[in-house]
């Protein structure tokens, strides 16, 4: 019986995510779930501050070492791709905080067009960014070609594969929203996947103007 | 679900079976199963620690050939380290007594917490996995040694870094539990030390694993994508790598002993009779070693070639962080004083914990100024220091733990007096083992060798015949622990915390009526003498 | 016993008279903390389940002493700490600097006067000496117990270290950074000599090597070499595989190459592969085998190499 349960919530990776608890399960009271859903989420965002951190880091100390690298390597990539990326991203994050407004006051049709525009937004900047990996390796450039690059494409890559997190998460959200399982007395996925997503934009904003336009 | 039944049937009762177990998100059976899990691999790692011992009968080889010995420490330290005392106390003892102790029905996301003992045992297979091409690296993956080695370094860092998840998400859970989830009336200055102590140390995993994690991650990439951040030859640094790496292990020694200290503090009030003394300061250096530790990670390279006004200002802040340890050293003694003492098991190993833990503690002092520091790093010397602290501090804290609420997880009460010659046999053999390790190092033996030169044979053979003392004793306490001797009454040591104001074992859901907290956890003795 | 090893430089009775300090205020302290824990749990032990005990919480002055006494010792023991190593990273003004270069699994020494040494390190009496130390490949550490001194080496930027030999003998140098399978056994000799005697080694006159040699058969050298000059570390005499392969029963053996070829380990083989063992004329890797043997050109005289090869044919 536990076992098929198992493989249920294998099958839908949703019944994985932390924070959403099923209410009728919890011993808590929903006004304490949700405030501590949301300052666990804030915790679990400082723990990817401090993952990138690491990264911001050892540019800024092999930037130190290697200015003549750094400075041709961001030459070398195209500030226009990743001008185009950073718009859409933060065009996405407004959607999506337009998303979390929309739930409360119960609109669940916005929820979901605002939902689908991120995801379409997100999509948009994977092939971008698909396109300027492939151009760099047919350059022969890859991670290992200099520090420069090993740092471009660790942190983007890491980056990355946020944005492919963060599109799991609101695409089982955006699933779950036609199911009718949110309502304005229950939006607790809905605003932290979004606290995730605004993290991912974050992040991108501070990548993109150290790699590109150094 | 909270039916009647939830409060009547106790948490062990409530299901049998394999799947009744790993499926639970029952707080006091995830802390149990994390119990078993850090019991397997302590024993596990203690077996791979006897061999290595073994070897340093003679000099040369004795048992086993080079590359073995090198994969044996290496399987002995990531073994202990990341599978048994980073979750160890905080994982298994935290689960299990959070939520009793601050009057909960469980911590606040139970079902993340379940996610976490999962994530705890994919992570461990994932390391023991690599087994099959066993690591020679030593625990601490140095460039570019762990680059160029032939053996699967890809698969037990990734282990680590999937057990870093699970370490990040208990923490995130504790921190949020304690919290929201506090009874009516239990403040801050009323919560028990062992959850203040618990509080810190989720602080840390939560703030420090992370950078362990993109380490590692970068390390991976470094094997399989060719990046060069710390490989020389790429023009990367891997003094680098021992900054990043340091920088979440050495706030992980603190992951390590925190919950050990928070345990002496709650036994030793109990059987002294007296309040915890100093409850301010013991709660307060807890949270000042947390900060603290975050900026003494260089401690652990003044040799690597950092820049010696780096170094000055790591030793400053090293001896920063040895005074509130002396304080909290002083208070727990200074709690026995006018007291009722009862030298039962679990206070006897609470008392070792303040005298190793001090031996440790003070041979970190030689180890902290630096020109002591130029002789005496990745020698023999800090191999001893460290399992002071380690065995001294956090197992002998665990093997209060274990005894101390043995009634209380199991229901049940045990042998004390050969409980007693166990812990009179681990006491003995764990001196043996490594006390002449200190000279040994003081007389320039260096760590991690195969081989050694004839004249420090003596001490070598003294260590290794303790571990055999060490062996018995261990085997002596699991033998008495197996063999419950009677049922246990609620609270057999007339504790005043909350997880003995209810039967042993707990109830399933823990308290029918969430409980009203009116005075400290450790309002003992008369109030006579209480300052104002 | 010993508890320390000899102090045979400037900076030994420096680290020494901290080692000194440290363990008195150690053993002051933990002969207090056991005192109190042994006369505490002595003095109020529980009579009874009805025992009074009084409810003390703090005691401000108490712990205001155990903060502030810490306090002062943790300061001193740092000055000591900072003030012996701030004169330990100065380099005099006249060092004698010294090349070291650190690779699996051995040490070798280059001179300001182009002389070259292999894990034997000579250094003059009572003359402040600089050692610049790179690694080859991964890290190592450069330590001498009788020196009291200890520092990494990094494979892209040098690393430094000073010291004043006041003792002359022959000392043990470890490696105590772990760098994989012969760890244990990177040890390197330094001898300290006098100024005299340096003199006369340095100016070439490499006689009172040879002479020590000169009564001895050649195979009985090359066995002496074969543990000095660092061979042991890789090569074993018993037929177990270490990082290069066995010398037991190599002479007269068929090898095979990485490139496909092969060829009777014979006396040119064997000089040739001393020599050459990775890059150069008619250089071959025995298959199985990494390209991680370092050119022992320079380092080994003919008459080395002769005696060398002379003790790999007694090796059967």
């Amino acid at each position: 019986m536990q076992l098929m349960k198992f493989i249920k919530s294998l099958a839908y990776p949703s019944e994985m995510l932390p924070p959403i608890i099923e209410e009728e399960e919890s011993h808590f009271d929903p006004e304490t779930v949700h405030s501590s859903a949301k300052m666990g989420m804030w915790l679990f965002l400082a723990t990817e501050l401090l993952l990138f951190g690491g990264l911001f880091a050892a540019y800024a100390i092999f930037r130190a070492k290697y200015p003549v690298m750094f400075l041709e390597g961001s030459d070398s990539l195209d500030v226009v791709l990743g001008s185009v990326n950073t718009v859409i991203l933060i065009f996405s994050s407004w959607t999506v905080a337009i998303a979390v407004q929309a739930i409360q006051e119960n609109k669940i049709k916005l929820v979901q067009v605002m939902i689908w525009i991120t995801l379409i937004c997100a999509t948009i900047f994977a092939i971008n960014k698909y396109f300027e990996y492939t151009y760099k390796f047919s350059k022969g450039i890859g991670p290992g070609t200099d520090i420069f690059y090993s740092i471009y494409f660790a942190s983007t890559g890491v980056h990355m594969l946020h944005v492919f997190i963060g599109m799991i998460v609101l695409g089982i959200i955006l699933k779950k929203t036609y199911q009718g399982r949110y309502s304005k007395d229950n939006f607790t996925a809905i605003e932290i996947g979004g606290l995730y997503w605004h993290l991912v934009d974050l992040v991108w904003i501070y990548l993109f103007p150290l790699l590109y336009l150094a | 679900m909270t039916d009647h039944h939830d409060f009547d049937k106790n948490y062990l009762e409530n299901g049998k079976g394999f799947k009744s177990w790993f499926f639970s998100v029952d707080h006091k059976r995830l802390g149990v199963m994390y119990l078993w899990a850090i019991g397997v691999f302590f024993v596990l790692a203690a077996i791979a620690s006897f061999l290595i011992r073994f070897e340093h009968l003679s000099p040369g080889q004795t048992i086993v050939s080079a590359q073995t010995y090198n994969v044996l420490f290496t399987l002995h330290g990531a073994v202990m380290v990341f599978l048994f005392i980073v979750p160890g106390v905080a994982a298994s003892f935290g689960n299990f007594l959070i939520p009793l102790m601050i009057g909960a029905r469980d911590v606040i996301f139970p079902k993340l917490n379940l996610y976490s003992f999962w994530v705890y045992c994919a992570g461990s297979i994932i390391l023991l996995g690599s087994l099959l091409a066993p690591v020679d690296t030593g625990w601490t993956f140095y460039t570019p040694y762990s680059i160029d080695t032939g053996t699967n370094v890809i698969m037990v860092t990734f282990g680590v870094f999937v057990l870093g998840f699970s370490s990040i998400l208990t923490g995130i859970n504790f921190i949020v539990t304690m919290h929201k989830l506090r009874a009516p009336g239990l403040t801050w200055d009323r919560l028990p030390l062992f959850c203040w102590a618990a509080y810190a140390t989720s602080l840390l995993q939560v703030l420090a694993t992370p950078v362990v994690g993109i380490t590692l991650l970068l390390l991976i990439g470094e094997r399989y994508f060719g990046l060069g951040f710390f490989d020389p030859a790429k023009g990367g640094d891997p003094v680098l790598f021992q900054h990043f790496f340091w920088f979440y292990s050495h706030p992980a020694v603190y992951i390590m002993i925190l919950p050990a200290m928070g345990i002496i503090s709650e036994v030793l009030p109990v059987f002294s009779r007296k309040p915890i003394f100093g409850y301010k300061a013991i709660a307060y250096s807890s949270l000042a070693i947390a900060l603290i530790s975050f900026l003494v990670w260089g401690h652990h390279m003044f040799t690597s070639g950092q820049s010696k006004l780096i170094n000055i200002i790591f030793s400053v802040i090293t001896f920063a962080v040895a005074v509130p340890t002396a304080i909290k050293v002083f208070n727990w003694l200074w709690t026995m004083y006018k007291g009722s003492i009862e030298l039962s098991t679990a206070m006897l190993y609470s008392l070792a914990f303040i005298f190793l833990f001090t031996i440790g503690g003070l041979t970190g002092l030689f180890l902290g100024a630096l020109a002591a520091d130029v002789h005496l790093h990745d020698t023999y010397f800090v191999v001893a220091h460290m399992h002071y602290v380690m065995i001294g501090g956090t197992v002998f804290g665990l093997f209060s733990a274990i005894h101390f609420w043995y009634p209380k997880m199991w229901g049940k009460m045990f042998d004390e007096f050969k409980a007693k010659i166990a812990f009179v046999l681990i006491f003995i053999g764990f001196n043996v083992v490594f006390f002449p390790q200190f000279i040994l190092g003081t007389q320039g033996m260096p760590r991690r060798y195969f081989n050694y030169s004839p004249e420090f044979a003596f001490l070598h053979q003294l260590s290794t015949y303790g571990t055999w003392i060490l062996g018995v004793g261990f085997i002596l306490m699991l033998y008495v622990l197996c063999r419950p001797t009677g049922p246990a009454s609620a609270n057999p040591y007339n504790s005043l915390s909350l997880e003995w104001q209810m039967p042993s074992p707990p109830p399933t859901l823990n308290f029918k009526e969430i409980p009203t907290v009116n005075d400290s956890t450790y309002a003992y003795g008369t109030k006579i003498e209480q300052e104002a | 016993m010993n508890w320390l090893p000899t102090s045979a430089s400037t900076f030994a009775p420096q680290v020494d008279s901290i080692l000194f300090l440290v363990t008195i205020i150690s053993v002051v302290s933990i002969i207090l903390v056991s005192f109190m824990l042994i006369y505490f749990v002595f003095k109020y032990k529980r009579k009874s389940v009805n025992d009074q005990t009084p409810a003390i919480t703090h005691d401000s002055f108490l712990e205001t002493l155990w903060t502030v006494i810490p306090t002062i010792l943790c300061i001193v023991i740092f000055i000591y700490g900072y003030v012996y190593y701030d004169r330990y990273t100065t380099t005099p003004k006249d060092a004698y600097e010294i090349n070291v270069t650190a690779r699996r699994w051995s040490w070798s020494f280059a001179y300001p006067n182009g002389k070259k040494t292999f894990n034997e390190l000579y250094v003059p009496i009572n003359k402040p000496i600089r050692l610049v130390m790179q690694s080859d490949d991964v890290l190592h550490s450069f330590f001498v117990p009788a020196f009291r001194v200890k520092q990494d080496l990094i494979g892209n930027r040098y690393t430094f270290i000073n010291f004043t030999p006041t003792k002359e003998g022959v000392f043990d140098i470890y490696c105590t950074e772990y760098c994989g399978l012969s760890h244990s056994d990177m040890i390197a000799k330094v001898h300290v000599v006098s100024e005299f005697e340096y003199a006369k080694w340095e100016s070439g006159e490499e006689a009172k090597v040879e002479n020590a040699y000169a009564d001895m058969a050649p195979s009985k050298v090359g066995e002496q070499l074969y543990s000095s000059k660092g061979c042991v570390a890789c090569h074993s005499i018993d037929g177990a595989n270490g990082v290069g392969p066995s010398w037991k029963a190599l002479y007269g053996k068929k090898r095979e190459f990485t490139d496909g070829s092969s060829e009777l380990a014979d006396e040119n083989y064997i000089k040739n592969s001393i020599l050459y063992p990775v890059k150069g004329p008619d250089a071959k890797l025995v298959k199985g085998y990494g390209p991680v043997m370092p050119s022992y050109q320079g380092l080994l005289s003919d008459s080395e190499i002769t005696a060398i090869i002379e003790y790999i044919k007694t090796i059967k």
